[in-house]
């Protein structure tokens, strides 16, 4: 499963790279979610895969009992997804908050901070 | 120069006093080690700095850092004392004390230390504090701007220095100096040429050779006590220290001899022309200053004992007469309001103390019998007679030595006993303060001159420490017979008579010349001009301001990068292991596919937000099935958050496309497919390496044992990491906090923003 997995991590990074180049910043905001899901998707892969074994305790145990998930990756990709999403919401709420003041985003168009193009010094 | 003081307020207050006797005390200090340096010792202090890089807080005191050491503490106390006066009720003079006082310290480190790294910090400090000294009276735009081409000048030597010692230090195994010179000449390495170029930039610049020296006389920008202390006696010396202090290692190669010798006589030659050319005196003493340094560099040129020791003598015996005469210009212009040479005149009647101060100096520095500025003189000629290239350096010595003969008459004869011309003030003497320094300094080039077995106790320790070898440098002596160096004194003097009685007819005819060479400081500001025009042009180049050529440099890197990384790792073939997969994990695989390339076709922002949604419950259904249920209930919380958010706030967002259909980017999606293509192979390099299983076995069998908790990913998040988990709810409070505050905040500015456009609009 590892394989196929390294295969959708590619389609997903390639598409939000796409994604990311778009002169939308919406866009842009779709491209940032499926890059996180495809980091996520890499710390777990990385880890490797094991199919039903939840890295649980058994009662009366005190280790697991056979071969289970890794639980290292899990840890790590529960952090990810939580800070992926704080992440998220905040572009978002800038989009939101940039459109109402800019009443674009084109990011071509968004230049608020930047010189005027081909000119000198200060904007018009 | 003077004109925040206020001669009527207070000057013996803490910033006065305190650093004139500190420093005076030091002097002392270092005096009390003269006996043991003179009598052919020397002592060491080192502490360890940063081991691993071999850089040692390591100081050494032999005949040459004591001479600098007692000339630097010396004349710095004097200083000091003369600027708690001479600025006495400026407003800044705390400041300005401060400055002085850090500037006497880096100083003392830089002629102290014996490791060519703590060296060259201790040089950029000078450099640094001459810079705020030089730009005091940062008020004025001149000011401010001499202070900043001295600081760019020799900070660029400084870094020029800087890969010397480096190249130095790691070509010959250690960073001590005195460990180097113990070694003898290096003229025979490899490396030999580029650490001399190297560091011959650095001292060149600090010392203001030609071409480099333009920005000594604008630094007399600086208050007169500043001018005296740094742009004669000291900061423009370490150049010339370094070429002494390096002299066992750098010299005895023919490129030394030439270079320096052909730097240091135009120098010398040309400062002295300059230095008649001038009417304000500070400037005037600011050229013979670089006439020295020539001079100076052009001695060390040679290996010979006369060479260096008439190298030491002349370095002496010029901070003690400068010192003197940049003092008493500052005297002058106090009480005068004046510097101009045509307008001063007859002042002896008034200032006969000024006036004694000026002539003894003076005399020193014509080089007349009995001063110590004769002495040093008679060395020089008989160093330069003993030249490889004597019949040069001669001629250039002799013509610098005579126009210097000039130059004392104009700066000390003139304004005390010439005619006198309209003053802007009634003048009078100085406060006592302020005349000490002059006084003292002036009388020492007699003393010494008198006495030359006392000058000697203090030049011979640093001739043999530049020589390597005591006993090898020449002697100082008042009357050495008659010789080829009295006949050249004798022409000298003869010379200097006939260049001042013509000096205002000359002053013309140079200045008519001067219009018609190279304007060096105008050079160096079209020099800057072309600097910022080449940083804006790049600038423009490299920040283009658009969000898609920053990401495509980043991608595009990343790439190349990862791509790069593999073929120098050469690594072998990839397993694709898809045999075995069940429909399950094809059947999840193409929903992933299928929602990730539905997002990317679509024009729509509805279909858009929900094929992202199923992209994440794809991703969900991967944790799911492979043993991470906790992971795939977080993700599928926040993939429902998302979708909300999303259909709450895109749909007030604009279109995807205001045209409705999506343009094409090919090369953007051969980048992309770049990328995904880079990223996939190296997933699968590290899915098919060993796995290292330790950690989390570390987890599993301490899990409950430590923890007390079955679910051992939990564990890990609430017991094992749990500061990082702090670290990530703090995260997303932040993201909500800034969130909030831009939707809440930003509905406000707006309107207010709205009003103003109306208001304009009325």
């Amino acid at each position: 499963m590892e394989s196929l997995t390294a295969i959708i991590v590619g389609v997903l990074v390639a598409a939000s790279v796409y994604l990311m180049l778009a002169p939308s910043f919406l866009r842009f905001l779709f491209g940032l979610i499926l890059l996180s899901n495809a980091a996520n998707l890499v710390i777990f892969a990385s880890g490797r895969m094991t199919e039903g074994a939840p890295a649980l305790v058994p009662e009366g145990a005190s280790a697991p009992t056979g071969v289970v998930g890794n639980a290292l990756p899990q840890a790590l990709v529960l952090t990810a997804i939580v800070i992926g999403f704080g992440l998220l919401a905040f572009t978002l709420a800038l989009a939101f908050e940039a459109y109402r003041r800019l009443r674009t985003l084109e990011t071509e168009e968004m230049r608020e901070a930047e010189p005027v193009e081909g000119g000198e010094e200060t904007r018009a | 120069m003077a004109e925040d003081t206020d001669p009527n307020a207070p000057w013996i207050t803490f910033a006065g006093i305190a650093p004139a006797a500190i420093t005076a005390a030091l002097f002392v200090w270092f005096l009390g080690h003269a006996p043991t340096i003179a009598a052919g010792g020397s002592i060491r202090w080192a502490w360890d700095w940063i081991p691993s890089l071999q850089v040692t807080l390591s100081f050494w005191l032999d005949g040459l850092s004591l001479m600098f050491a007692l000339l630097i503490t010396g004349i710095g106390a004097l200083v000091m004392l003369y600027a708690a006066r001479y600025l006495a009720g400026h407003k800044q003079f705390a400041r300005f004390a401060l400055y002085l006082f850090l500037f006497m310290l880096s100083m003392l480190g830089l002629v102290l230390a014996d490791n060519l790294i703590a060296l060259f910090v201790f040089w950029e400090l000078t450099t640094f504090t001459s810079y705020l000294l030089i730009g005091f009276s940062h008020a004025d735009p001149k000011s401010r701007r001499n202070a900043l081409q001295a600081l760019l000048l020799t900070a660029a030597g400084g870094l020029a220095l800087l890969a010397g010692f480096i190249l130095l230090g790691l070509t010959q195994g250690t960073f001590e100096i005195s460990v180097l010179n113990a070694g003898g000449s290096l003229a025979g390495s490899a490396w030999y040429l580029p650490i001399l170029i190297l560091v011959l930039l650095g001292a060149f610049t600090k010392s203001a050779q030609v071409p480099f020296h333009f920005w000594l006389p604008n630094a007399m920008a600086a208050p007169t006590p500043v001018s005296a202390y740094l742009h004669s006696a000291t900061m423009v010396k370490a150049g010339i220290y370094l070429l002494a202090r390096m002299h066992p290692s750098l010299s005895g190669s023919e490129v030394w001899l030439w270079t320096l010798t052909l730097f240091g006589g135009v120098t010398t030659v040309f400062a002295s022309i300059m230095a008649l050319r001038q009417i304000d005196l500070k400037q005037t003493l600011a050229y013979t200053t670089l006439m020295a340094l020539g001079t100076l560099t052009m001695l060390l040129g040679g290996s010979s004992g006369y060479a260096i020791t008439g190298a030491m003598a002349f370095l002496f015996v010029h901070s003690l007469y400068k010192a003197a005469l940049f003092l008493t210009i500052g005297l002058v212009d106090h009480a005068t309001g004046t510097r101009d040479a045509d307008v001063l005149g007859g002042l002896a009647r008034v200032m006969p103390i000024t006036a004694l101060a000026a002539a003894l100096a003076a005399l020193s520095m014509a080089g007349i019998p009995p001063f110590l500025g004769f002495i040093a003189k008679e060395v020089a000629y008989s160093g330069a007679t003993g030249s490889p290239l004597w019949p040069l350096v001669i001629l250039l010595a002799l013509a610098a030595n005579a126009l210097m003969v000039a130059v004392a008459a104009i700066v000390a004869w003139r304004p005390f006993f010439g005619p006198q011309g309209r003053l802007p003030r009634v003048p009078h003497e100085g406060p006592w303060a302020m005349l000490l320094g002059p006084v003292i300094l002036a009388v020492l080039g007699l003393a010494f001159g008198l006495l030359p077995g006392l000058a000697a106790l203090i030049i011979e320790p640093a001739v043999n420490a530049v020589m390597g070898t005591p006993d090898t440098g020449g002697r100082l002596k008042l009357w050495a017979g008659f010789n080829l160096p009295l006949l050249l004194s004798v022409v000298t003097l003869a010379l200097g008579a006939v260049l001042y009685l013509r000096h205002q007819t000359l002053r013309e005819r140079i200045a008519r010349l001067e219009a018609r060479g190279p304007d060096f400081d105008a050079g160096w500001d079209r020099l800057l001009e072309h600097f910022m025009a080449v940083a804006k042009g790049q600038t423009r180049i490299i920040q283009t301001g658009r969000l898609r050529d920053y990401m495509f440099v980043t991608f595009g890197v990343l790439l190349a990068a990862i791509v790069s990384g593999l073929l120098a790792r050469n690594v072998g073939g990839l397993e694709l292991a898809l045999a075995g997969l069940s429909v399950r994990e094809w059947g999840v695989a193409g929903l992933i596919v299928a929602g990730t390339v539905a997002t990317l076709l679509t024009s729509s922002r509805v279909t858009a937000i929900v094929a992202l949604g199923v992209v994440g419950i794809g991703v969900a259904l991967i944790f799911i099935i492979y043993s991470a249920p906790d992971v795939a209930i977080t993700q599928l919380l926040v993939e429902l958050l998302i979708v909300v958010l999303f259909a709450v706030a895109a749909l007030k967002l604009p279109m995807l496309d205001r045209e409705g259909v999506q343009r094409h980017r090919p090369l953007d999606a051969v980048l992309a497919v770049g990328v995904g293509a880079a990223t996939t192979v190296v997933l699968m390099l590290v899915t098919q390496a060993p796995f290292d299983r330790r950690l989390t076995e570390f987890f599993e069998a301490s899990s409950y044992p430590d923890a007390h908790g079955r679910n051992i990913v939990n564990v890990i998040l609430v017991d094992f990491r749990t500061l990082d988990t702090f670290g990530e709810i703090a995260v997303v409070v932040v993201a909500a906090l800034g969130a909030y505050a831009l939707l809440k905040g930003g509905r406000s500015l707006v309107r207010r923003s709205g009003d103003a456009a109306e208001e304009e609009n009325k």
